[in-house]
């Protein structure tokens, strides 16, 4: 190489919180959070972005943290599914996901939930059509997706219910 | 084998002209990198062969979406999300809004973009032949300037492009005059979702009479660049839509397209398919006239 390239540091919220890191600019931003800031909750599927097991939130917007270089989350709001729960407590979906048998191996479990938060919010009331096309990036190989999707119904139903 | 970030120069500027004096400083040099749907797979694979990568993501010059009078102008930076969620391009342009909703997954949707998908020309992209058939334009930057060019023309060969080192794509221009024509558009694939087609196809026309006034016909994966069927147009264009125009299209279409085995399809296949597509199309602009 004919430059030598050095780690810089950067700032970005991570589940709430102001986060610094010194990184090079091109670590996957995958490598980042299970590294440096020790959030392993994502996970590592397939690393090219077909699986989305290292699904996460960036500014709102679902992404495969895998294929994010880690510059182009400076200064985003970044939420991993360490940020759902609240502190032990976990949130409505997550409990939904662990009644109805949504997750069994769990590598696909974070993706997938991020993957159903983004939906919900985007679209409450989801058709099953629209809730298979909002997973249909991230792939489970235990389930058979049908515990995950009524996990999805049920969370849409109770959160409408809650609503009226 | 994986890459190793620390032989990776990156940058983010922040601006169109600081990226584009970038790219003129040393032609060749750096590769813009958008939501990385792409580069970083290629990277994470160890075969990603530029080492100076310029982000150009969230640019808000590339993000934007201009409705005209005349035309629309979607930024280069816009995500396959920015497009399925725009109202124009819904209502007005929906072969593109149906290539952006079948385009990988929901993850892939919210960072891969539209600029992103031309450049790296891959034959198999979704989108691109919905720009075809659309008659899309391309205006590109420089520090040199702008230049703006027919994207039918844009790729030359195998992930061939007349993008010259120095320059970006900003924007793609969309007419705004096929709102009334009857279109189609299917792709042919494992599954919808994160499978790249073994044939796609993007496609418009207006009939009145039984008479094909007007036509467009653009498939991927079935040549080098995605590709626009001109001789089959020629063949039914004015002509009466009846049975036996199908089998002259179909004839027509299997003798410009050139399909090959690869791990996704075999030739055979995808001439078989591209030629039904063709049918199905002109079965539905035909009835799109009755239906009126």
């Amino acid at each position: 190489m004919t430059d030598s390239v050095e780690r810089r540091e950067l700032s970005l919220t991570v589940n709430g919180e102001r986060r610094t890191v010194r990184v090079y600019p091109m670590e996957r931003l995958l490598d980042t959070l299970r590294g440096q800031l020790g959030l392993t909750g994502t996970k590592e599927g397939c690393g090219e972005g077909e699986c989305g097991s290292c699904s996460i939130l960036m500014d709102g917007a679902l992404v495969n943290s895998c294929l994010v270089p880690v510059l182009q989350a400076k200064e985003a709001s970044i939420i991993t599914i360490e940020g759902l729960a609240a502190g032990e407590r976990l949130n409505d979906l997550q409990e939904a996901f662990l009644q109805h048998g949504g997750a069994q191996c769990g590598i696909c479990t974070p993706g997938m939930i991020l993957a159903a938060a983004q939906l919900l919010r985007k679209n409450p009331e989801p058709t099953m059509e629209e809730i298979r096309e909002g997973l249909s990036g991230n792939l489970c190989r235990c389930t058979g997706y049908m515990q995950i999707f009524a996990a999805v119904v049920e969370t849409a139903r109770r959160r409408g219910a809650a609503r009226t | 084998m994986r890459s190793d970030p620390a032989d990776y120069q990156m940058v983010a500027p922040g601006t169109l002209q600081a990226v584009v004096s970038l790219l003129a400083a040393e032609p060749g040099a750096w590769l813009p990198i958008a939501g990385g749907t792409d580069v970083m797979v290629q990277y994470a694979a160890g075969k990603l062969p530029a080492r100076k990568l310029v982000s150009i993501w969230n640019l808000p010059e590339l993000r934007r979406v201009e409705v005209l009078p005349n035309e629309v102008l979607l930024g280069a930076g816009c995500t396959y999300t920015d497009l399925r969620d725009h109202e124009t391009v819904r209502r007005e342009f929906p072969l593109l809004a149906s290539a952006a909703s079948w385009t990988g997954g929901i993850a892939n949707q919210n960072r891969g973009t539209l600029g992103g998908n031309i450049v790296n020309a891959s034959p198999a992209a979704d989108s691109l032949p919905a720009l075809l058939a659309y008659d899309a334009e391309l205006i590109v930057a420089s520090v040199r300037g702008e230049r703006r060019l027919r994207y039918g023309d844009f790729h030359t060969s195998y992930k061939k492009t007349k993008l010259a080192a120095d320059e970006l794509i900003r924007a793609i221009c969309l007419p705004r005059q096929f709102v009334e024509y009857c279109s189609y558009t299917r792709k042919v694939g494992a599954r919808n979702a994160q499978a790249i087609s073994k044939v796609c196809m993007a496609a418009l026309g207006r009939v009145a009479g039984g008479v094909i006034e007007d036509i467009r016909i653009a498939l991927g994966s079935v040549a080098p660049v995605p590709l626009r069927l001109a001789e089959t147009e020629r063949v039914v264009k004015g002509k009466l839509l009846e049975p036996s125009l199908l089998a002259l299209a179909k004839k027509a279409a299997l003798a410009e397209i050139s399909p090959i085995d690869d791990i996704r399809s075999t030739a055979r296949y995808r001439a078989g398919a591209a030629g039904n597509l063709v049918e199905e199309f002109l079965l539905k602009l035909g009835a799109s006239e009755r239906g009126a």
